[in-house]
């Protein structure tokens, strides 16, 4: 049960950061979900030598340390790479906070108790400009009463309610799905039989 | 009451209503690649579940196999191809891999294996699977959890989308393709402008599309956000769908897969076609794209500080000077291929221009046919012979390749590549690659230049 994500802040205001971007491909020949922490936004952090980029953002105190980005428009658009959301959960994001979301995207981090609010472009900029303080801007997240907090400002935000449910209960999808097998069955026994796959090996 | 297609299509595959306004939507056919499932099979296993319908999915090799050679190139990407194939055999489900006559990008092998007909619900972790709704099927991307889900339970939780319909009136002008159709739609759209929204495409622009077009179109509707897109059925799709192995199990019932005359949609673009050129992406996003005869912008073309911003951080990435014209930018490397822009129609086009052409010197051409099937096609139809009398690499096996450099095509830092694929993000076809996206006539013609070129000044050859 997690309702409030409270932690510094980090201001991302690129627009358009896609999937490659957070998770370049080189991380994705890979069957586990783990060791991505490296990876994400792997080119953004390092040069080609590796040595970390000193003009990047999440290089550099208090950002380092932050658990929540602020972004631009379009964030985790293209590939739907679920890897992109696991690195993130790994570098230790638990939310992004922008003003929309490329859809496969979302529904990645709902599956991975990444959150997603969704604030106007005026209060994204206004979150931007408060992240950028150098002396550790803490934010904090309520999904409950769908606000966020940042000093004195309190931000109403959009999240549709399956997923604030699904990132406040933390449940299975999968599991709990299947407690709808009957009704699977049942819409699979009137199927027409002219539409019904059945790929040859 | 007056539906439009996708409603009718969510409607028809609704299984069951779930809290908090999420449904049960019935999947009537999964395709898996190598790289984006592994982790839902090990998902079923560490939770002991089976999969639900094995015979609704369809696992094809595409995205990390070499295209040089039928033997993976590295261990990693053998490891990951091994993987699918252990995990298919162990829950019977139909495996099309290396060396396999049906083999190659899974969204050109499914309409040459006749997989899709209209009507169906298509699901696939990967995010081009729109380009299916070019049949009036509805097909989306989706993340490893959710294949996990469908493998599990043949469903997947969905919310109902918004819809957006998108109109191109009036024909286009010679020279002026599929490909630069929904260049321009992502262009007036924008990146992220249909996020949340299944689209519809209409017109008769798109009416006098063949399915090659309708699915380039389709396929690339993901770039301007769209988690679904759709043209409604006819005569055309009813013959698209025909002669192919599968298609003996379907039946076409088109006239039910069309949006009502009086159907409402959330949102409409109109756009002429007349008002269409060639394009050519000049950014790292595939909404920043300027007509061949143009310039790249120059800051003062726009206002707001950030975009101001975006500009200059997209040139410095692309080594263009703003104001550069676009036929003035040289080219390292050339690319034909993708599940955009790699079917025997998008072969043949590109062949039309390098018939008794040569690749300029310096330029490096690599063509990689969509699958299997189609570059048997094209040797048999002399596509071959052109490309390599024209100096292009002809690949002997079918995959993503170069449109995301997972297996060994990488380009070099700084490497400039004109490519017939859907994404020009930074990195994409390799670390500080750059990409220029455009149709495969285009590329060829960019090829044969040595620099970006428009299709318009070369006179196009007939094939015999």
């Amino acid at each position: 049960m997690t309702k409030m994500i409270k932690g510094i802040a980090a201001p991302l205001p690129l627009a358009n950061v896609d999937t490659d971007v957070v998770m370049p491909k080189r991380f994705l020949i890979t069957i586990t979900r783990e060791g991505l922490g490296d990876g994400t936004f792997a080119d953004l952090r390092f040069d080609s030598t590796g040595q970390q980029r000193p003009d990047f953002i999440l290089n550099n105190a208090p950002w380092a340390q932050a658990t929540i980005l602020v972004v631009g428009d379009n964030f985790g658009c293209g590939s739907s790479r679920e890897h992109a959301v696991w690195g993130m959960r790994q570098l230790g994001i638990e939310a992004c906070i922008g003003t929309g979301f490329a859809g496969i995207f979302y529904d990645n981090a709902r599956k991975n108790g990444l959150a997603l609010p969704i604030v106007s472009p005026e209060m994204r900029d206004a979150l931007l400009q408060f992240a950028s303080n150098a002396n550790g801007a803490e934010i904090s997240i309520d999904l409950d009463t769908r606000k966020i907090g940042a000093g004195a400002m309190s931000v109403p935000f959009e999240m549709d309610d399956a997923t604030r449910t699904s990132l406040i209960r933390g449940r299975d999808d999968t599991l709990d799905s299947l407690e709808h097998a009957d009704a699977i069955r049942e819409f699979e026994a009137g199927l027409d039989d002219s539409m019904r796959v059945s790929v040859s090996k | 009451m007056s539906r439009t297609l996708y409603d009718k299509l969510v409607d028809a595959h609704k299984v069951c209503d779930l809290p908090d306004g999420d449904m049960l939507i019935y999947v009537d056919f999964h395709i898996m690649n190598e790289y984006t499932s592994p982790q839902a099979f090990s998902g079923l296993d560490t939770k002991g579940l089976d999969v639900w319908r094995p015979g609704a999915h369809l696992a094809v090799v595409d995205h990390v196999n070499a295209t040089r050679s039928s033997e993976p190139h590295d261990a990693a990407s053998k490891l990951l191809i091994d993987n699918l194939q252990a995990n298919c055999t162990k829950h019977g489900i139909a495996f099309y891999g290396l060396g396999d006559p049906r083999q190659g990008i899974e969204h050109v092998v499914v309409p040459e294996q006749g997989l899709v007909v209209p009507g169906m619900l298509i699901a696939c972790g990967d995010s081009h699977t729109t380009t299916y709704g070019a049949f009036g099927a509805l097909g989306f991307g989706i993340g490893t959890s959710e294949v996990e889900h469908v493998l599990a339970t043949q469903t997947l939780r969905y919310k109902r989308m918004k819809t957006m319909r998108v109109t191109i009136n009036g024909d286009t002008a010679p020279g002026v393709t599929a490909k630069d159709i929904i260049m321009k739609v992502v262009q007036v759209v924008g990146a992220g402008g249909a996020n949340g929204y299944a689209v519809e495409f209409a017109g008769s622009a798109i009416r006098g599309l063949d399915m090659a077009g309708r699915m380039t179109v389709c396929n690339m509707a993901v770039e301007l956000g769209a988690r679904a897109a759709l043209i409604a059925a006819d005569n055309i799709t009813e013959k698209a769908i025909r002669g192919h192995p599968h298609s003996g199990q379907f039946a076409f019932k088109g006239e039910s897969w069309v949006s009502d005359p009086e159907a409402v949609f959330d949102e409409e673009f109109t756009i002429s076609g007349a008002d269409i050129e060639p394009l050519i992406t000049w950014g790292t996003s595939p909404d920043q794209s300027v007509p061949i005869t143009a310039n790249v912008p120059i800051a003062s073309d726009y206002v707001s500080p950030k975009a101001k911003a975006a500009l200059e951080r997209s040139l410095q990435y692309m080594g263009l000077s703003e104001g550069q014209s676009a036929q003035s930018i040289k080219i390292d490397t050339a690319f034909i291929g993708s599940c955009t822009n790699s079917r025997i129609e998008d072969l043949r086009e590109a062949a039309k221009i390098l018939e008794g052409r040569q690749v300029a010197a310096g330029v490096e051409a690599i063509v990689v046919p969509g699958s299997a099937m189609t570059r048997i096609k094209a040797e048999a139809e002399g596509l071959r012979a052109i490309f390599e009398a024209a100096g292009f690499e002809w690949r002997p096996e079918a995959g993503c390749s170069m449109c995301l450099a997972m297996n060994d095509d990488i380009a070099m830092d700084g490497e400039r590549v004109v490519s017939s694929t859907n994404r020009n993000f930074e990195g994409r076809q390799g670390r500080g690659a750059r990409t220029h996206l455009m149709s495969p006539a285009m590329v060829a013609a960019a090829a044969v230049a040595g620099h970006l070129a428009d299709v318009r000044d070369f006179k196009r050859k007939t094939i015999k």
